[in-house]
């Protein structure tokens, strides 16, 4: 239209999910192309959006600093890795004294260990200092969105949807259970003064 | 004047590029059809139109349709529509080219549309802040977005009321994921006509400059499904963060450094959620009104919904 790139929307997606996914692709040969991670619900996610609880951040680095903060939602643990090429993350993580709600916008990495498994992390643009109120607008808003992806997930003109089967085996309703706690634990937090539950290890 | 003659008139409107034909030729052979073999007017004028669309070889769709239809700008949706409007010249812009002679925004009550009139028409100038019925202009769509254009038929009657105009906001959901470039205190080209954003002390029309210092947000509202982008002005921006003008300046001139500005407003806006209100411009919402999300409303019923797929 304009000419302008448009910007990647940022997806919202449990840990839970988040964590089990492993594929990442390209959907064109330019090698600025932007990369895309499938979750395991069936979307391409080439940015997220993500509010939860700092509960610890490290500086992981051996030559220089390379922070690392584990960010905490109802269903389970996001990491979150910062270093001198996201100088404002980096230095957000340094300077948050945990626990604290945070947001974070940024890009799903992946990364292969030394025995196969993927680790999936998020590479920050941003981290910033949010309200109790945000932290649940954003599981309501989560649960919203992933009950999107599972209803589409069996489309036929979903192909992410495809792809997520073809990619990935796993049990698309253990996602739709972990909406169902993490909006029940929205109304735990309510009377019980905001207690979070236990984190999946 | 009677029903006749506005039809003779409409008729010769519709011609008036085609044929040579007076209205009171289009008027006596309507009477002759009206008065003297009782055909109803609505019939007569199909007739009539019939044997002008012979004489010029034309067919019927390459007729302005006759009678256009009078509407709101706000109901303006498709192209190339005849339509009648009681707008006030909202706002005149400079024309971008030779062969307009005038461009700028009608308004009425459902909000603005931007209008267009060609030197070829060789209307009366519209003024601004006037209010007109303006007859017979013609829709037309870019990319999405609608405009009117004056034409040779146009009439243009000026109101001795005038028309309101509404506003035509729309309202943005999302969380505030990204501040761009270009946001925080900024500095404009002093030309009044020009206001450009200066890069590194230049204007791209008038050089370098002695820029005067503005405090404006460019914010990307994203609720998951879409982006929006978004721009809160010197007064939205002061409301949202509680920085204004002369705080931001303050900020800059103790850190030597404008960007201290930016900054301390990323920190305090970054991934909140908010609903904004305003017109949208380009590919832009201009912030008039918002407020700050918090809390998950509508929790119990996505439970329901969870519960039952």
């Amino acid at each position: 239209m304009s000419g302008v790139p448009s910007r990647e929307v940022a997806r919202r997606v449990f840990a839970a999910e988040y964590n089990d996914g492993s594929h990442t692709f390209k959907e064109s040969d330019d090698e600025r192309a932007p990369l895309y991670y499938l979750l395991p619900t069936g979307e391409r996610a080439n940015r997220v959006f993500l509010v939860g609880t700092l509960t610890e951040t490290e500086d992981v680095g051996e030559d220089s600093e390379y922070w690392r903060g584990r960010i905490v939602d109802p269903t389970g643990t996001f990491f979150a890795y910062a270093g001198q090429y996201q100088p404002e993350a980096a230095a957000a993580l340094r300077d948050l004294s945990s626990p604290a709600y945070v947001a974070v916008v940024g890009k799903p990495r992946t990364y292969e260990t030394d025995d196969g498994t993927v680790n999936v992390s998020v590479r920050p643009e941003s981290i910033s200092e949010v309200s109790a109120g945000a932290r649940d607008r954003w599981v309501a808003e989560t649960a919203e969105r992933t009950l999107d992806r599972i209803e589409a997930y069996d489309d036929e003109a979903n192909e992410y949807g495809r792809m997520a089967r073809e990619r990935y085996d796993l049990e698309i309703d253990q996602y739709r259970e972990a909406v169902v706690a993490a909006l029940k634990s929205l109304e735990q937090g309510d009377e019980l003064g905001g207690q979070e539950t236990e984190p999946p290890a | 004047m009677s029903d006749v003659r506005t039809h003779a008139e409409e008729i010769s409107a519709q011609f008036s590029d085609h044929l040579d034909v007076s209205v009171d030729e289009i008027e006596s052979e309507l009477r002759t059809l009206v008065d003297d073999y009782s055909v109803p007017l609505e019939e007569a004028r199909r007739s009539v139109t019939s044997s002008y669309l012979d004489d010029a070889g034309m067919d019927r769709d390459e007729l302005a349709p006759g009678g256009s239809e009078s509407t709101v700008v706000g109901e303006i949706d498709t192209d190339e529509q005849w339509v009648d409007l009681e707008v006030q010249v909202a706002d005149l812009w400079e024309p971008g080219h030779d062969s307009i002679s005038q461009v700028g925004l009608l308004g009425d009550e459902s909000g603005t549309i931007k209008f267009v009139a060609f030197d070829t028409s060789e209307l009366p100038e519209l003024a601004e802040g006037a209010s007109y019925a303006l007859g017979n202009v013609v829709t037309d769509e870019y990319e999405g977005d609608y405009s009117v254009k004056l034409n040779r038929t146009t009439t243009i009657e000026e109101l001795d009321r005038e028309v309101e105009v509404g506003d035509d906001g729309v309202a943005v959901e999302g969380a505030l994921v990204d501040l761009q470039s270009g946001s925080g205190l900024i500095k404009r080209c002093p030309d009044e006509e020009c206001t450009r954003v200066l890069q590194n002390g230049r204007c791209s029309e008038h050089g370098q400059v002695d820029g005067s210092f503005d405090l404006r947000l460019k914010a990307v509202l994203d609720d998951g499904d879409r982006v929006q982008e978004v721009i809160f002005d010197e007064a939205a921006t002061a409301s949202l963060t509680g920085i204004d003008l002369a705080e931001a300046k303050q900020m800059a001139q103790d850190a030597l450094d404008t960007t201290v500005v930016e900054e301390e407003i990323a920190a305090r806006v970054t991934g909140r959620y908010y609903r904004v209100y305003g017109p949208e411009f380009r590919r832009y919402v201009l912030v008039d009104e918002f407020e700050e999300l918090d809390g998950a409303a509508s929790a119990e019923e996505t439970l329901i919904r969870a519960r039952s797929i």
